[in-house]
Parts: C-alpha cells; structure tokens; sequence
C-alpha cells in the first residue's frame, strides 16, 4: 500500500510528519511488516536530544529487537504512552495510532534530505 | 494430552518421597527470627517426580533425538564418554576450595586443556574461567581495553564490529566501555574492506570479526583486515563460535588474531543449551598472557599452582569457571586426536555445503559460493508464495526435524541458518533435505500446509505473541504471604 502524502521518510523505514517546528515520528507500514507482531516498545524520554541516524527507541517483535532511528536532530518534546502500553497498535495502525514521539525541530534544512512519498514508495517496492 | 502441570500444582499437605534416618547429631533449635511457619516447596512422592520430569523430557527436542541443525549453534552430538570421564568420582566430587596439592589430577587437567587449546587455535596463553561465549568476549574486550590503557593510549574508544558478526559482540563491547562502529558487508559476504579503511585512526581500540562469519562464510580478505587493524593500533577479536569448520586447517593466532574465545559447548562437544553450563576460554597472543584473568593454573617443576597474570584484568568468574565441561572438552580432545579434530571440521563443511548444493535450486542461498560449516538461505521467494521462513520452521517440526536459526543474521530477509554439524550421516543430510523440497513444493501448491503448521506434534502452533505481551513466568502459592 502507498504511504500516506504530505509526510517524509527515511530508508530505514521511518516516517516524519511536519507541523511547524514540530516533527512527529513513527514507523512505516512496511517496518511493522518486516518485523512481524510487535511486543515491546521502549523510547526516549521528554526532554532529551536526538540526532539524525541515531536511535530514539527499540521496538521488540517476535522475531527481533531493533532500534528506530531518528531522521532529523532535535530535542523530544512528546511521546505515545499509549504505544509504549500496547505497542501492538503499531501493527494495527503505523500512521495514525502510533505515532512514537513529537521532535522539536533544530534544523529544518535536514528534512531536505528525507523521502518524500513517492520516492518511498518506490523505495519499498524494491525492498 | 493434558497441559503437564508445575511440580507445585501435583503438591499434596503431608506427602513425601523421601524419610530422613534418625540423626546421631542432637537437634537445635534455630533462633525464631530464623523460623518460618512454611516453605512453598512441593510436597510430592517420588513417583510423582520421576513421573513429571520423565514427562517433560518427552516433550523436549534433543540432538540425541533427531538431528539440531540450529545455525551458529553448533549442536553437535555430546559422546556418552565425555559424561562417563567427567562423573568419575576424582573429577566430580571435588570441592572447590580444596587445597591445591589435593587436585593436582584436576589441576593437569586444566594446564594440558589451556595448553592443548593454545596448540589448536595458535595462541600464546588461555584462560578458562568465561563461562560462555559472550563471557569470554567479555574477557577479551577487558584484555584488549587493558592493553591500550597500559601504554596510555586512552583515546581508543571505538570498536569496529562487522555486520556479519555474531549479535552478541555489539553488546558485549558496550558492556567493556566501547562505542560500536559496524561494518557493512560487501556482495560477497565478506567484511567489506573499502569500508574500513575510511574509518580507522587513532580512536579504534579493536575489531571484533567473526570469521568464519554468520553467513557461514570465510573473510576472502581476513589477511588485509588484521593487517588494516594493526595498521592503526588496533587489537583483532575473533568470536571463535564458529571454530567447528577450521579445526586442524586454519589457526587464528597464525591469521594475526591477538584474542580468540573459543565455544566448548559448540565446537567442543560440552552440551549446548539447557544442558549446559557453557564453556567459554579466551586465547591470547604472545604480550597478552599478563592481562589474563586471575588465577590461572601453571606449573611449577613438577606440581600443578595457581598463578595470577601480573597485570590481570582480575576474575571472572567464582571459584576456577565450569570444571565439569573442562573434563568433557578434554575428553573429547583426547579422544580425535590432531587427525581426528581436522576430520571432525573437514566433515561438518562437506555436510554443509552437500545440504546446499541439495537445496539451492529451490531456496535462495544468500551468497552462492562454497560455504563453511553452516549457509544462510533467503526465504523470499517463499515468502512472496505467502510461506514465511517462521511457517517453514513450525513445518520442519511435523517431521521431527529441529527447525535452524531463523531470522537470523539480521543482513539477510527471512533468513535460515542451517549448521549440519559433523556428527550428521548421509541418510540424515538427506531426510533433511528431502523434507524441504517437500515444503518449496507445498509452498507452492498447498501453502496452506505450510502457514498452518505444525500438524503433527503434541502442541500446535503456539501463541508466541501472546507469551511475549503476557508473560506468565512465575507460580505464586496462595498461601505465600511474603
């Protein structure tokens, strides 16, 4: 399925919607596929920083533990609690539900490096 | 068949198996804070354990059942000698803060297994206090942070860490102090030399390499690498898990390896898994041996002493590490020989790489090229027929068959890792692969077969989701009150 317009993505399957100087992350459809039914969801706290390519939490499946890595640098001014309680929703709504946490943006010019739907899109389809 | 019930649940007030003879000692009475009114401990007769536990290991899978081909496992077959030797009365009633000039036996034990394994790997000098692999790579990060901080070389902070290495060596060189740097693979599988070159300098304190790798591949370029690290003042670890396929044919130390742990519940025949403990020696090239744990047995004339290295990283485990599985490793060492231990290595790739010549027609070999002692097929092209490599493993059960590593190393999509192992005769490779050109053909036709697995065991397919969102881990007796 197409990802949803208007957002931008990273090649290790994260999406970044921009409201402002706010960024929220989450997981792409295609993530919580690969990783199959997820079990655990632990993530950063508010107040700390992230950077670009670095991790901002761990997700656990069935199959493996991975860490989600931020697409931009910034510093952490939300997260999902309900996500981190039941981080199936990630599996049941990776666009909406779930998203993980909103960044305060430092550096909006790093957005210009992200993919945009389309290129996603065809980014995944190769995958 | 009935769900097997905990021990504490078959607990009846006032049974037991067992009545104590009268004591010659006279009884005391403890003080009253030390009293209880009741231990939640079963009350059962013996039958009711010989029965429950009997029990249980049927519903076990067990290399002495069918064959364990769980890639990077190396479940090979345990000899029943290696039990007989290692319950002898001299080895298994030791105690373990006996003098030592009461254990000299089990002390020669231990100098001849440290030197034997130095021989084997072509090393200076081993410990064997690591309890298991990841221990043991604990230990050499400590020896190789050691190293640098003695000559004061304290800005070598990174460790480089291939992307092919076992999933272990990130973690453990967090836990020594290091920030991990990894290596990409290149197309051939191989750490990928173009990429480490643009990141050594001044602040790499090592590479931790695991070759042969867990693609079940040999480093076409391992010679480059160890001289690329060294180059820039750098320490080789080699996770010697994968040792099975080079016994008697290659030598890390001769490679340029400074620090090695070796798996004697893989590649050594000690068990594996839940009959463990594990067994995780370290070996070092020459210059190193000072940095290693303390005590360490050596000898003196002709009596077997403690010694501690001079500029030890200090212990790591209590007492002297898992003795039992020194006398089991020793045993099984002395019973190949020089020959036999090639042999052993010659037979666990030409078994590998006969099951994926057997099979690469219908699944994907991730690197096409001769293997090792264990391949990695890709399950995509079973996936997009809507099998998944998990549904092909819940499948492999149906004929009595242990499923191998799936999902793993995390570099190839649907990854199964199969590890024949030596010990597996043509008739058994063969079932095997018969069995999973069975399932490419019902990946194929009746799919159904495949995702709705297993059909034949005891169980059906468990809820591991369920398991893993509500675990349940712990019994609580009602009458517990603390």
């Amino acid at each position: 399925m197409s990802a949803p317009e208007g957002r931008k993505f990273t090649k290790t399957h994260e999406w970044v919607a921009i409201d402002g100087d706010v960024a929220t992350f989450g997981l792409t459809d295609h993530a919580q596929g690969e990783l199959g039914d997820i079990t655990y969801l632990e993530l950063l706290e508010v107040g700390d920083s992230v950077s670009a390519g670095e991790p901002f939490g761990v997700v656990e499946s069935v199959k493996a533990a991975s860490d989600v890595y931020s697409p931009i640098d910034g510093e952490v001014i939300e997260i999902n609690g309900a996500a981190v309680d039941g981080p199936e929703v990630i599996n049941a709504s990776p666009y909406d539900d779930a998203w993980l946490v909103k960044v305060r943006i430092a550096d909006p010019a790093q957005l210009e490096a992200l993919m945009d739907t389309a290129a996603y899109d065809e980014y995944e389809a190769n995958q | 068949m009935a769900v097997e019930p905990l021990i504490f649940e078959l607990s009846k007030p006032g049974r037991r198996g067992v009545r104590f003879p009268q004591s010659e000692v006279p009884a005391v009475e403890p003080p009253a804070e030390m009293q209880r009114d009741s231990l939640a401990w079963p009350e059962v007769s013996e039958i009711d354990v010989i029965r429950h536990f009997t029990r249980m290991s049927q519903k076990n899978h067990a290399i002495d059942i069918a064959m364990y081909p769980l890639g990077s496992c190396t479940m090979k077959y345990n000899p029943k000698i290696n039990e007989a030797v290692s319950r002898l009365p001299g080895f298994a009633n030791l105690h373990p803060l006996q003098p030592a000039d009461t254990v000299q036996g089990a002390l020669e034990l231990m100098y001849e297994l440290q030197e034997i394994l130095a021989e084997i790997a072509g090393f200076h000098a081993v410990t064997l206090q690591p309890a298991a692999g990841a221990h043991g790579e604990l230990t050499g990060c400590l020896i190789i942070r050691a190293y640098h901080e003695e000559r004061g070389d304290t800005a070598r902070t990174k460790m480089l860490i291939p992307d092919s290495a076992h999933g272990t060596n990130p973690a453990t060189a967090v836990m020594a102090g290091f920030d991990i740097v990894s290596i990409p693979s290149d197309d051939r599988g191989n750490a990928d030399v173009e990429a480490l070159k643009g990141l050594l300098g001044p602040d790499i304190a090592g590479l931790m390499i695991t070759n042969p790798n867990t693609l079940g591949l040999w480093d076409e370029h391992i010679h480059e690498i160890i001289e690329l690290v060294h180059g820039c003042g750098g320490l080789v670890y080699n996770d010697g898990a994968n040792f099975n396929a080079i016994l008697g044919i290659a030598r890390p130390g001769d490679l340029g390896v400074d620090v090695m742990h070796y798996n004697l519940h893989k590649t050594f025949s000690t068990p594996h898994g839940g009959g463990g403990p594990g067994s995780g020696p370290v070996g070092v090239r020459e210059g190193l041996e000072d940095y290693l744990p303390a005590p360490r047995v050596a000898k003196d004339g002709d009596v077997y002493v403690w010694a501690d290295p001079p500029k030890t990283v200090g212990r790591l485990h209590s007492f002297n590490g898992n003795f039992g599985m020194f006398v089991r490793a020793y045993t099984y060492i002395r019973m190949h020989g020089a020959e036999g231990l090639r042999l052993i290595s010659e037979d666990a790739v030409l078994a590998a790489n006969y099951l994926m010549a057997r099979l690469e027609d219908r699944f994907d070999v991730q690197f096409p090229r001769s293997c090792m002692h264990e391949f990695v097929v890709n399950g995509t092209r079973q996936k997009k027929q809507g099998v998944k490599t998990l549904d092909i493993a819940k499948r492999l059960l149906d004929f009595g068959v242990h499923p191998p590593t799936t999902y793993f190393p995390l570099i190839v999509p649907e990854a199964l890792m199969i590890e024949p192992t030596e010990t597996e005769s043509k008739e058994s490779l063969d079932y095997f692969a018969d069995v999973m050109l069975q399932i490419a053909d019902e990946a194929e036709s009746n799919p159904e077969i495949v995702t709705s697995a297993p059909h034949n065991t005891e169980y059906k397919r468990l809820d591991e989701v369920g398991a893993n969102r509500n675990p349940n881990q712990r019994w609580l007796p009602e009458h517990a009150a603390d």
